[in-house]
């Protein structure tokens, strides 16, 4: 069985222009520990269907079974990470920012520093733990909002564009530590982004999305073995692959 | 003490010493009666015998007695409904005009109405001072509710926060910028309005009520004594309490940033 299946999703919404389809019968699914990331330029509901995935948003059809059962809102199933730095709270420090969802399951709160710490380990921050969020570099919180996610233990990882607003050098740190953080937790990874290099180097397994109105165009699994070489012909290969899906043959050629 | 902090006293004393030595100048020029414009070793003679016989500690004992029990009545109106008006809209349709209409309305004006419904004393000027600081920490949290920002309330809810948690530990710490600048600004217009409600209402003690009485003993060295102590309160509390509050808090955290220099 399928860890999320995603079945005829269509989200219509009104604006005061008229009647907007942000997307229109998505379907796809992912096994359990699949990375799999979700590609498209903006405006194609990428970034509106991993809302949904997350319960954030109803669907006006279709719907998401994760393990089997259907999504009605938010849950502790999943764990979210938002592209804006700004996710995390300034008022708690990165272990207080880390340990929230434990703190909301009611785990003791020696027990929940601890796994906040080990969490923070992960991503390689277990020395800034008692350090607020505006001390903090843009790359650094968007670790720990890494950790945030991971620490109450989902079994689904959902990532909006995460590191689109690093510089590329940071960018390019991030999606090693991601794909590390990866492969010692096993979790399922939903990751919307529209940089297919990105997704080339992540992704088991890529959806490609196209705008007005937002639709699955295709997948395209990524067979390469990791780590994975950003300079080797065969990625080169997959991201004009992708370009091409995307439409965008100037761009590849 | 930092050397930042020093810097910073050094620049109070300085303003204070060049205030203080213009009033001496204007004083001892003889423009004015002396009994009307007393030089300042007279002012702090009598500023040093109120507080040694202890009637100054009194008076500002009673005073801050009516400034806490209503800006504490002020808090637990304020914040709560202020928080309750930002997240549901039938309370905020309901409020808020109610808020307009009543927040022009200066708090002295409302000194004659108390005492005829409560009579002179202490209800009075606890009411006062309620009226007075309950406007600015309400709108200042209602503001702050608004501004806090939806990711805080997303990411929580992902963690599955309640509806409690959300409050205490999302909606509060998001909000308290301005919960802070409520206060601030809720106890300024508190400490102006009680001087006023004593000095009307108030019989026997309170630092507004010396200086009424004082008028009428043409005791302008008394009367100066007791604005001096109501300066130097307010100060602390602008300074030191909210100053540390808001250095503890929001500075901390980066929510609100230091002037620069």
């Amino acid at each position: 069985m399928p860890q999320i299946e995603v079945r005829d999703v269509s989200l219509v919404y009104d604006t005061p222009s008229g009647r907007v389809t942000g997307v229109e019968r998505a379907s796809f699914s992912l096994e359990a520990s699949e990375f799999l990331c979700l590609v498209g330029p903006s405006g194609c509901g990428k970034s509106t269907l991993l809302n949904i995935i997350a319960g954030f948003l109803t669907p006006t059809a279709g719907e998401i079974l994760i393990g089997g059962k259907p999504v009605t809102g938010q849950g502790m199933d999943r764990g979210v990470v938002f592209q804006d730095f700004a996710q995390l709270f300034p008022w708690r420090t990165a272990l207080g920012n880390v340990a929230f969802g434990l703190e909301m399951k009611g785990v003791s709160r020696a027990e929940r520093e601890a796994i906040a710490l080990k969490q923070l380990a992960l991503v390689k921050l277990e020395k800034f733990a008692r350090s607020y969020p505006h001390h903090l570099s843009g790359g650094m919180q968007q670790r720990v909002a890494i950790a945030r996610a991971l620490a109450y233990n989902p079994a689904v990882l959902l990532m909006d564009e995460p590191f689109a607003a690093l510089d590329a050098l940071t960018r390019d740190d991030m999606q090693r530590l991601l794909a590390e953080v990866w492969r010692e937790t096993r979790k399922t990874v939903v990751y919307v982004t529209h940089n297919v290099a990105e997704a080339v180097f992540l992704a088991d397994r890529v959806i490609v999305m196209t705008p007005h109105p937002g639709t699955v165009k295709t997948e395209v699994p990524v067979r390469l073995a990791r780590p994975r070489d950003p300079l080797s012909v065969e990625f080169l290969d997959y991201q004009k692959r992708l370009l091409r899906e995307l439409g965008q043959h100037a761009a590849a050629a | 003490m930092s050397p930042a902090r020093l810097r910073s006293i050094r620049r109070t004393t300085v303003t204070l010493l060049v205030a203080a030595a213009l009033y001496e100048a204007v004083a001892r020029s003889g423009m004015f009666p002396a009994v009307l414009l007393p030089t300042l070793p007279k002012v702090a003679t009598a500023l040093a015998s109120s507080l040694a016989d202890g009637t100054m500690l009194h008076h500002a004992g009673a005073t801050l007695y009516r400034v806490m029990l209503g800006f504490t009545l002020a808090i637990v109106t304020g914040i709560p409904l202020g928080i309750l008006m930002a997240r549901f809209r039938p309370i905020e349709n309901f409020f808020l005009p109610l808020a307009s209409a009543l927040m022009p309305i200066p708090s002295l004006a409302w000194v004659p109405v108390f005492i005829l419904w409560f009579g002179l004393g202490n209800a009075v000027s606890i009411l006062v001072v309620f009226y007075a600081a309950t406007f600015p920490i309400l709108l200042n949290t209602w503001s702050g509710v608004r501004s806090v920002n939806p990711l805080w309330l997303r990411a929580a809810g992902a963690m599955g926060a309640n509806e409690q948690a959300l409050f205490w530990k999302v909606i509060i710490p998001g909000a308290s910028p301005f919960i802070i600048t409520g206060l601030r600004q809720g106890f300024l217009r508190a400490w102006i309005a009680v001087v006023g409600a004593e000095a009307l209402a108030a019989s026997d003690w309170g630092l507004g009520w010396v200086i009424f009485d004082a008028k009428e003993f043409l005791n302008a060295d008394l009367m100066l004594a007791s604005l001096v102590v109501i300066g130097a309160i307010g100060f602390v509390f602008e300074r030191l309490v909210f100053g540390s509050l808001e250095r503890t808090t929001v500075l901390r955290w980066g929510m609100v940033q230091a002037a620069k220099g």
